[in-house]
């Protein structure tokens, strides 16, 4: 358990990144803000309670490594690998600004703190299952851990990668499912469901338990406790609300790709206290 | 080394036996199989921590290949070419060309080797596919022997690397001194009155045919370019200048293989006539290896008769 003056800083600190992300969104006119918004307070708590490595040498070779296997969500891993140390946080102020800018629309390994280039679905995750193989061949003790859309389940390489890492036995690798329950064109349900996903998960081989994914509590603890059963990989899956944080965007299918105007900026920083841009 | 390489060796026992040669030696070599064990020889019994099969799952080997890169490690993927280029194509753009990763792309059972199998295993577009990827290098051995020393060559290289094989039949072993080096391009025989460039089993075919036309008192120049990208442009080019008239020949379809390759030198840098054979843009069918080659129009006899065409026109 996080004691009360933890759980009221890192609530405080994972709004911050929240903040920074609507920021970011509304300067460059695009991103997309809701799929970042809900994987806020996983990235938080990984980055800050869970794993290791060194801002300074992000290709410590100890480290261990995060696949945002929805590369779409980045703009929240921008801006915790900014507050962590990887770049200045001013950096943020490229993201989508310019031609060949190190903050794309999806993450690119040319910028310190990405492990991947991820952005098509179906792949990050595929890599960190490779990755951890090798860990398991080296006898080394470092972790692997991919956040995936729900909608990415829709993958068929996602449940590829499940199988293999399963019968590899690798334990050492996590998965955090972020259950938004909305996909770019609709509620996941009503364009191709995946229910029941933890029993899916379950009979692929892996462990699995399904906690709020804003519960900084459930989200520590979850990470913790891993693997959930000796030999076996890992799955989160955190039930989150898409948009959180925003209420204009939260549990919006339109927001999947979409940045505030300048107007509504105007009514956001009224209600959260923004600041300037 | 297990096999003698001036011998008729198949291009598959040659990189089973390579692999475990210089896999072993290397502790960054991975071999990842997909359902496909068989193409990596005695490495999967000799280095089982090294060796990983995924199943029936070209998608995610490829993956995990790039993991694997990502990690230090030089990975093999192997498995039919088809498979391997095609229904995994987007893992190896986005996963492992982009990233420049150390990843070695083996396609097997090309072309005709997958003679009965038919359209569905025959990969006769993998060369246009692999090449048109930014970072990726191509190579289509002749014989046992280029396949070994590539495979050797791909070890320490850097950036991906595709090698297109065939299957287990023995492959005619090309007799010739020149080196084996990546981007260089071998001249097997010399000749003014025209070039065959060729690359995999249509080298033979071309040594072949330029042996009969040297009967005839037509001095073929054959160049074997078992580097298809980057391909080496100064032969090319000294070709073009010295023999006017350039013949293809690949087992592969004409659109964006090595008669592209060649074809996209001579346009810009030296405008002569080039002439490209292979699979006209259809599928394979399923039959007999020689009945194919004869059936798509690629023998030594089909060769002789478009040098004589390509020797009648006129403009070069």
């Amino acid at each position: 358990m996080l004691t009360d003056g933890e759980l009221n800083k890192l609530t405080h600190e994972a709004a911050e990144v929240r903040k920074e992300a609507i920021k970011m969104a509304t300067r460059a006119g695009t991103g997309h803000l809701g799929p970042a918004l809900s994987i806020a307070d996983i990235l938080w708590i990984l980055y800050s309670r869970v794993m290791k490595y060194h801002p300074q040498d992000p290709s410590w070779p100890e480290r261990d490594r995060l696949l945002l296997s929805k590369g779409h969500g980045c703009i929240s891993l921008y801006v915790t690998l900014a507050k962590k140390g990887f770049f200045e946080e001013e950096l943020l102020k490229s993201y989508c600004a310019k031609v060949d800018t190190l903050l794309g629309g999806h993450p690119e390994r040319k910028l310190p703190g990405i492990e991947a280039n991820t952005g098509s679905l179906g792949h990050g995750f595929n890599i960190g299952v490779g990755m951890s193989m090798v860990a398991k061949a080296e006898q080394k003790n470092y972790k692997v851990f991919t956040i995936l859309g729900d909608g990415e389940n829709q993958e068929g390489s996602i449940w590829e990668g499940a199988m293999s890492a399963a019968h590899y036995q690798l334990d050492n690798l996590v998965a955090i499912v972020d259950r938004n329950n909305l996909q770019v064109s609709n509620f996941v349900n009503k364009v191709m469901g995946i229910e029941p996903l933890a029993e899916k998960w379950s009979s692929f081989g892996w462990g699995v338990k399904v906690i709020d994914g804003h519960d900084l509590n459930q989200l520590d603890e979850a990470f913790k406790s891993v693997p959930f059963i000796e030999g076996k990989p890992s799955v989160i899956i955190a039930n989150t609300v898409k948009g959180k944080g925003l209420p204009m965007a939260e549990n919006k299918v339109e927001w999947h790709h979409k940045a505030p105007s300048l107007q509504e900026y105007q009514e956001i920083d009224k209600e959260l206290g923004l600041g300037d841009l | 080394m297990g096999v003698d390489l001036k011998s008729d060796i198949s291009t598959r026992a040659a990189f089973s036996n390579a692999i475990t040669e210089f896999g072993l030696k290397d502790e960054r070599v991975f071999t990842i199989a997909a359902d496909s064990e068989s193409r990596f020889g005695a490495f999967i019994k000799e280095a089982p921590t090294r060796a990983i099969n995924v199943g029936i799952a070209e998608q995610n080997a490829m993956s995990i290949a790039a993991g694997m890169a990502f990690c230090g490690k030089v990975p093999f993927v192997s498995t039919y070419a088809t498979f391997l280029t095609m229904r995994a194509c987007e893992q190896i753009r986005t996963d492992i060309a982009f990233a420049n990763l150390n990843v070695r792309i083996v396609g097997t059972n090309t072309g005709f080797s997958s003679d009965l199998l038919g359209f569905t295993h025959q990969a006769l577009e993998d060369i246009g596919l692999m090449r048109a990827l930014p970072n990726m290098t191509v190579l289509v051995p002749a014989d046992g022997e280029e396949t070994y020393r590539l495979v050797e060559a791909l070890i320490n290289y850097e950036g991906p690397a595709y090698l297109r094989i065939r299957g287990t039949s023995k492959e005619p072993h090309i007799h010739s001194e020149e080196r084996i080096e990546i981007g260089k391009a071998r001249r097997l025989r010399a000749g003014n009155d025209l070039t065959i460039i060729a690359c995999g089993r249509m080298v033979q075919e071309a040594l072949k045919a330029a042996d009969q036309l040297a009967l005839e008192g037509v001095k073929a120049r054959v160049l074997g370019v078992h580097t298809v990208k980057p391909i080496d442009q100064e032969a090319i080019l000294e070709a073009a200048a010295e023999t006017k008239r350039i013949l293809t020949v690949e087992e592969h379809n004409i659109i964006g293989g090595l008669g592209s390759a060649v074809a996209e030198v001579t346009s810009e840098y030296k405008p002569i006539i080039v002439k490209r054979m292979g699979i006209k843009d259809r599928f394979g069918v399923p039959g007999k290896e020689k009945e194919l080659f004869e059936y798509f129009g690629l023998t030594s006899e089909h060769i002789v008769g478009e040098v004589r065409k390509l020797l009648e026109m006129e403009g070069s």
